[in-house]
């Protein structure tokens, strides 16, 4: 990671105020200062970082700080909550409440359109058992229509392909039409990107709004996006009529801090977010895990205290001390494995930056993988789980026999096993190189 | 004679370059009308003055860090010398801006050096929906143009329509083309690709590469084996990495710059969409951590949209023409 988590700037600011019992504007200023610091770097608008920082700071003002919880803590959890109250606390989705229903979508050049066109109708034709048809509206990039009909393909979707000899109005009237007497549920209208500031361009996305009113415009937004992209999303919105936007990319390590600029200054909700390059990798955005990322931070903290009640004191401090040492390996790996299945599982995932708000049903699968992933780790021998960066491919092919799996299984393990190190790695940095309480 | 009085002294000696001027249009009116503004609000600077110079540039996204070093040299400048005159200490932040790019990195050609008696090589790569295939098509007709003998390579077999949309520019600019299977070891493509460059003696051949996010070690490594293949070929390949990097790309654009050239080796990097409103700020954060050079820029969707990165005349784009508007 090249930008240091809020959680890491705020470290040594702690150290000085430690033992003062109130935040006050002077214990709290350098503080905000990293808070604006990190939220740039995170790409938050700087104006919306402005408002942001000054709304947190009357907040915490005068705040009591616990015993329990240091003033950084404090005014983390008060960052943190405000984040997500600014993303919006509620998810939505996009109700089929007609049919058909119209989507329309549109955005930038390279934002993912035409692969979010597929997801979306992957979600809807699986999840919802919808009849879906996709439209190819991009004819100006070349080749673009073949990708649709393509991504169509690998969905298994129908997509209404006219060439590009017809102008985009006339292809979105003619995939409403079809779907009309075909029986659609869902129409999703891929356009091509554009720049907002192309003025004939952005006239025929008002053309299509006028001659097919959808009823879902969703403007895509790529994750990586700068400062700029709040004027993006606000000359799209002027000329049309946004519903939503979805954030593209998100799979990669970028913040994502546009998100919150533009849902800000817009009001647009972020109703999906693209995580991979599979076409079933699109999720419901979820505002909260957008702030944590946002932030670059879990609740490590809260974590360590709420485990530590539960898991065995022995074992835990021959892994303290292993990971005093750096020397945290698959064995200890399992072992933690073992512990965390001891305490509710809901309760620990939750407090893992980036891992999914969990259903039962999901709690059973987190269970299953767990399983999977010890499988995989008894299949090695004592050496490689010791040192895993040993095991490279004819390991990993061997592994994979030994315990009925693929080496995409045996990788998963593997990046999964890095996380936890790092994740060690933050706590100790955490404890200042102490181990409380163990 | 300051840094700005100079770039003028030139500008008005030297043919300006239209097409540049007028696609950077958008972006440098935002900047330097911000500046402008800046400078009209004020009498004498304070403060606030400069504060507000630092969140012009983190507006075009150069960056928090890089922001605060400028403006922090700025100022150490104008507070030496007593200078309370705005538009002196604007010209004074350019001044920093043009020293700070120059200084990183070693002084580099914008075009590509041609190799005697083999192939000269170029891999593309970068994030999804950045440009990489429009890019290579305008590469390609710029030096087909010069009069070389070009060679694409599909590189990219995972995206849905990418092979197609290179064969498209391909049977346009009337270059020839190696294309592969949906799905096959880009590895593969670019082996025959180097086979029928060295037998057909290509001037130029130029690899296209499915967009990847630098956070996933499995294609990063893919694109480490393309070029170790390139290279088992023509030992020298590939003689340039061009990274290709969206104007509208914020402060990720470090993180993508770093991880791509730690596992291609990057010779430069080209900007793509500044024809929009993007500034492109994150080229000089780009220099500045890494040295990397931007080498071209593209200012729209046509095939002879793409010009010879200057930092003349971007910084001039960016800071300077408000004043000649008036």
């Amino acid at each position: 990671m090249a930008f240091e988590s809020l959680s890491d700037r705020f470290q040594g600011i702690l150290k000085k105020i430690k033992g003062q019992a109130k935040l006050t504007e002077a214990n709290m200023e350098e503080m905000l200062k990293e808070i604006r610091v990190a939220l740039l770097e995170a790409d938050v608008n700087f104006k919306v970082v402005k408002e942001f920082v000054s709304a947190v700071k009357e907040k915490a003002l005068g705040q009591q700080v616990f015993t329990k919880v240091s003033p950084g803590q404090m005014v983390v959890k008060i960052v943190h909550d405000e984040l997500v109250d600014l993303l919006g606390a509620d998810q939505c989705e996009i109700s089929l409440r007609h049919k058909p229903t119209i989507i329309m979508m549109c955005g930038l050049q390279g934002s993912g359109k035409t692969t979010t066109s597929g997801k979306l109708a992957l979600l809807f034709k699986k999840k919802m058992n919808k009849k879906v048809l996709l439209v190819a509206g991009d004819i100006y990039r070349p080749a673009a229509i073949d990708q649709l009909v393509t991504v169509g393909r690998q969905v298994d979707v129908e997509v209404l392909n006219m060439g590009d000899k017809l102008s985009p109005v006339e292809i979105a009237k003619k995939g409403v039409e079809k779907a009309k007497q075909e029986n659609f549920d869902v129409v999703i209208i891929d356009t091509a990107g554009r720049l907002q500031i192309d003025e004939v361009l952005m006239q025929e996305l008002v053309d299509i709004e006028n001659a097919v009113h959808p009823d879902e415009e969703l403007l895509l937004v790529d994750a990586m996006s700068g400062q700029d992209s709040v004027n993006v999303a606000r000359s799209f919105n002027t000329k049309l009529h946004l519903t939503g936007m979805i954030m593209s990319k998100l799979d990669g390590d970028a913040r994502g801090g546009s998100a919150l600029s533009i849902k800000h200054l817009t009001g647009i909700p972020i109703k999906y977010a693209g995580v991979g390059e599979k076409l079933s990798d699109l999720e419901v955005f979820h505002p909260d895990r957008m702030a944590d990322r946002i932030l670059g931070m879990g609740d490590i903290v809260s974590l360590v205290e709420s485990v530590q009640e539960e898991i065995d004191e022995k074992e835990a401090r021959k892994a303290a001390n292993k990971m005093m040492k750096g020397t945290f390996d698959l064995n200890d790996m399992v072992q933690q494995l073992e512990q965390f299945q001891k305490i509710s599982m809901s309760k620990i995932l939750k407090l893992i930056p980036g891992m999914p708000k969990i259903s039962d049903e999901d709690q059973q699968k987190a269970q299953e993988e767990m399983k999977v992933t010890k499988a995989i780790i008894y299949s090695m021998t004592p050496e490689e789980r010791k040192h895993p960066e040993i095991i490279k491919n004819s390991r990993k092919v061997r592994i994979a026999k030994g315990c009925g799996k693929t080496n995409y299984d045996v990788n998963k393990v593997l990046k999964k096993y890095e996380q936890m190190k790092e994740m060690m790695k933050q706590m100790k940095g955490k404890m200042g190189g102490r181990m409380p309480n163990f | 004679m300051g840094l700005i009085s100079f770039l003028k002294d030139k500008f008005s000696k030297k043919e300006k370059n239209e097409k540049y001027v007028a696609g950077l249009d958008k972006s440098r009116k935002n900047f330097s009308s911000k500046l402008h503004l800046l400078t009209k609000r004020y009498s004498k600077v304070n403060e606030e003055y400069f504060e507000e110079l630092e969140e012009i540039l983190i507006e075009a996204d150069v960056g928090v860090n890089l922001a605060l070093d400028i403006v922090e040299v700025t100022r150490n400048e104008t507070d030496q010398k007593k200078i309370t005159d705005p538009k002196l200490i604007n010209e004074i932040l350019v001044d920093k801006m043009f020293v700070s790019y120059a200084q990183q990195g070693d002084s580099i050609t914008n075009e590509i050096e041609f190799r005697e008696n083999e192939p000269t090589v170029l891999l593309v790569v970068g994030v999804n929906g950045v440009g990489k295939t429009t890019t290579i098509a305008k590469l390609a007709n710029r030096y087909k143009n010069q009069g070389k003998k070009v060679l694409l390579v599909a590189g990219d077999t995972f995206r849905a329509g990418a092979t197609e949309q290179l064969s498209i520019w391909a049977s346009r600019l009337g270059v020839d083309i190696v294309v592969g299977k949906e799905n096959q070891d880009p590895s593969s493509v670019c082996f025959d690709g180097m086979r029928k460059a060295k037998e057909g003696k290509y001037d130029l051949v130029i690899c296209d590469t499915a967009g990847r996010l630098q956070n996933k070690l499995n294609l990063m490594q893919e694109l480490s084996k393309m070029k170790r293949v390139i290279s088992k070929e023509i030992e020298s390949a590939p003689h340039e990495v061009f990274l290709i990097i969206d104007a509208t790309t914020g402060q990720n654009g470090v993180v993508q710059a770093k991880a791509f050239k730690e596992c291609t080796s990057l010779t430069g990097v080209v900007i793509t969409k500044m024809d929009g409103t993007s500034k492109g700020g994150i080229i000089l954060a780009i220099r500045d951590e890494l040295g990397v050079p931007v080498r071209f820029i593209g200012l729209g969707e046509k095939m002879d949209d793409l010009e010879e990165f200057d930092l003349d005349q971007y910084l001039y784009g960016l800071c300077l023409s408000q004043e000649e508007d008036e």
